[in-house]
């Protein structure tokens, strides 16, 4: 292809804490960017988790982390990361990509 | 490489739900699907927006699915007897009237069934007390029995060819029995439910706020609903948003039409506050009105 598009860059991400999930699929179904969708392994419990599927589309709205029942998954800005970053005067681990 | 090499570390990053919870109590007890914890996450956003003083923050619970929740909750929390929520919580705050807020957070089976006559009472003293009723039409519990709230036709471990009881309308009761604040939401629309609990925290007086929860394994199992998601895709479809509905309209039915929003926002006199004008109108100066450091504000 001659005219790649410009990728895409995700505004926001989720952290999940893989073995608290119990799979209701609340987040999957009710992420307003349908970005996540269920993982092909299993956690310790034998639970499906949600994995972000399409990285490019979360906002980091952190509805995910409204909905979840068991208080596994949350959604964060990059922007909000950057700022408790900046505020807690750290250096970056892996520098911010361009 | 040795640790102290390492470059200082990242950021932690938690769970803004993280710190109002007992964390050495969690993985809970909920059923994959069960929807108390999205209400616990709509009351712990509400808690961070109301900007209250956590210390100042009692919650109280009964027996119950629900009833778990003040163990979970990193405040103030009193696990009290079968119905007793709204007693307990009453003496909480006419004790130390100093309290920002006291919470009862229970089922709807410990506060309309046993603990009906506290609830009716409570709104008629208009004590100054938010009670947030899950409403899982059944008893999560004890396996699956009939509730006061479980709708016509459902059918549950004690009535196997359906329900044929009238149900409660829960805002309709707390209405004509005068509470200040009536809201009922559903697990679906979690904005909403933070939002209510919000100015629920903030409003003096009797508020009662009904939410709506799926129970997947005994009421939607026995009735063939499907799983807690399917309750959620429910909810969005049948749900509509009447502000300020008249309550008598706004009954349950089995898999019917649900009417949420806010349903009463009034003005009246707490049971403290009714408590002081009293004996001040008829004592005078002799009487010094009972209340805490914070009691103005």
């Amino acid at each position: 292809m001659s005219d790649a598009a410009p990728v895409k860059k995700g505004k926001g991400t989720i952290f999940l804490t893989l073995e608290v999930c119990k799979g209701c699929s609340y987040c999957i179904d009710f992420c307003p960017a349908h970005c996540l969708e269920f993982s092909r392994e299993f956690n310790r419990k034998g639970y499906h988790y949600p994995v972000l599927a399409s990285p490019e589309d979360c906002t980091g709205c952190d509805l995910c982390g409204l909905y979840c029942p068991d208080f596994a998954i949350f959604g964060m800005r990059f922007k909000d990361i950057e700022q408790r970053r900046q505020a807690a005067a750290v250096e970056p681990l892996v520098p911010a990509r361009g | 490489m040795s640790a102290t090499e390492l470059p200082a570390c990242e950021i932690e990053i938690t769970n803004p739900v993280a710190p109002y919870l007992r964390q050495e109590r969690l993985p809970h007890i909920w059923c994959p699907g069960c929807g108390i914890g999205t209400t616990v996450n709509c009351f712990t956003r509400a808690l961070t927006d109301s900007g209250l003083d956590l210390d100042r923050v009692a919650i109280v619970s009964g027996i119950g699915c629900t009833g778990r929740v003040a163990g979970y909750m990193n405040l103030d929390s009193f696990h009290t007897t079968h119905g007793r929520a709204i007693p307990f919580a009453t003496g909480l705050r006419l004790g130390n009237p100093d309290l920002a807020k006291v919470v009862v957070y229970s089922g709807d089976g410990d506060l309309s069934a046993i603990g009906g006559n506290h609830l009716i009472h409570a709104a008629r003293r208009n004590m100054d007390l938010m009670v947030v009723c899950v409403n899982n039409f059944t008893y999560g519990m004890t396996g699956g029995q009939v509730a006061p709230t479980t709708p016509i036709g459902a059918t549950q471990t004690t009535m196997p060819y359906g329900n044929f009881e009238n149900p409660f309308n829960l805002p309709f009761l707390a209405d004509a029995c005068g509470a200040v604040y009536v809201a009922r939401w559903t697990v679906y629309h979690v904005k909403q439910l933070a939002k209510a609990m919000l100015e629920g925290l903030k409003k003096k007086g009797f508020v009662f706020i009904e939410a709506m929860a799926p129970c997947p394994t005994l009421y939607s199992r026995r009735n063939r609903l499907g799983d807690g998601v399917d309750q959620l895709k429910y909810y969005k479809e049948k749900s509509k948003v009447v502000n300020g509905a008249n309550t008598q309209d706004v009954g349950l039915t089995f898999q019917g039409d649900i009417v949420v929003g806010k349903f009463v926002d009034r003005e009246r006199p707490t049971w403290l506050e009714a408590m002081n004008a009293h004996y001040t109108q008829h004592f005078g100066d002799k009487y010094t009105p009972y209340g805490g450091p914070h009691a103005q504000e």
